[in-house]
């Protein structure tokens, strides 16, 4: 067994162990340390598979972001896991069941599926001599630049969705409103009063 | 013995079983659903990436970063959206998510 096909098994046994204690963990901050383990995991397939940019995107974007969303979520709510994992064992049947019959269908496809005649998939041939992330940048830009776009402005709702969601403004708080100093005047803001010399007011 | 496209793709498969018995199993904890839900859109990544690799076409993926960039996308909303119903009802529970009764 060579050397690539050795480390195959290796991130392909530890990714799919993950995967399953993902949803099977009793802690929910246990499930996201796995998730991060499974993407881990994933991008060494890549990085086996000759996809560098996409495995160092998956480490950047997943372990580096989304799973640190979900950490601080899972221990900023204040829930009581144990009690959500009443009945866990009440849907194991059916899950397991339409597990089963969906894995099955997915090998049997997998199983007698060929390449057609003439697939070749030479639409936009890899390029020999050239590393992945050369590849990537030069059909990312050029025939893909209009999705390119569309993507970051995916991202841009996201995070202004995200925002609107979120916020909100307390009641009881002071806080600093430029039209309102700007609007006042002298008149508002400044009361003379007369004094009477020999008396206090 | 190579690994070959077949290996690939029996991972990606077993990977995305797990993800939706994890939808089916974690009925009530919305965070395990979305946990899932990551699972499956990197099943679906494995298979741009294999077919990419295999067929020597890069626009697999060119694919599998958009999936990629929606996926994301789709966490942050999610999960907003799960902090301010958690504000609002004080709990996560599928369950409870039904006012609407859509």
């Amino acid at each position: 067994m060579s050397l690539a096909a050795l480390f195959f098994y290796l991130f392909a046994a530890v990714a799919v162990a993950s995967a399953f204690m993902v949803i099977a963990s009793r802690n929910p901050v246990h499930s996201v340390l796995f998730l991060i383990l499974t993407f881990v995991n994933a991008a060494g397939l890549f990085i086996l598979i000759g996809a560098e940019f996409l495995a160092m995107l998956l480490v950047v974007v997943y372990v580096g972001a989304v799973a640190v969303l979900f950490l601080f979520v899972v221990m900023m709510l204040d829930v009581d896991f144990v009690e959500l994992r009443q009945g866990f064992l009440q849907y194991l049947p059916v899950g397991a069941l339409v597990g089963l019959v969906f894995l099955a269908e997915l090998v049997l496809v997998f199983g007698s599926w060929t390449f057609g005649e003439g697939v070749t998939g030479a639409v936009l041939p890899a390029a020999a001599g050239v590393s992945n992330t050369v590849q990537i940048g030069r059909v990312l830009y050029t025939d893909y630049v209009y999705f390119f776009q569309a993507a970051g402005l995916v991202l841009l709702v996201a995070m202004i969705g995200a925002i609107v969601l979120t916020l909100r403004h307390k009641t009881n708080v002071k806080r600093q409103s430029i039209p309102v100093q700007n609007a006042r005047t002298k008149a508002a803001a400044i009361d003379v009063v007369k004094v009477p010399s020999g008396k206090g007011l | 013995m190579g690994i070959g496209l077949p290996h690939y793709l029996t991972v990606a498969a077993i990977l995305f079983t797990l993800g939706t018995l994890g939808i089916f199993l974690n009925r009530k904890n919305v965070i395990v659903i979305l946990m899932s839900v990551e699972l499956i859109l990197l099943a679906v990544n494995i298979n741009f990436v294999a077919f990419s690799a295999f067929l020597g076409n890069i626009t697999g993926q060119i694919f599998a970063l958009f999936v990629l960039t929606v996926a994301a996308a789709e966490a942050a909303i999610g999960l907003a959206i799960l902090v301010v119903f958690y504000r609002n009802r004080g709990s996560i529970a599928v369950e409870d998510i039904n006012t609407m009764k859509g």
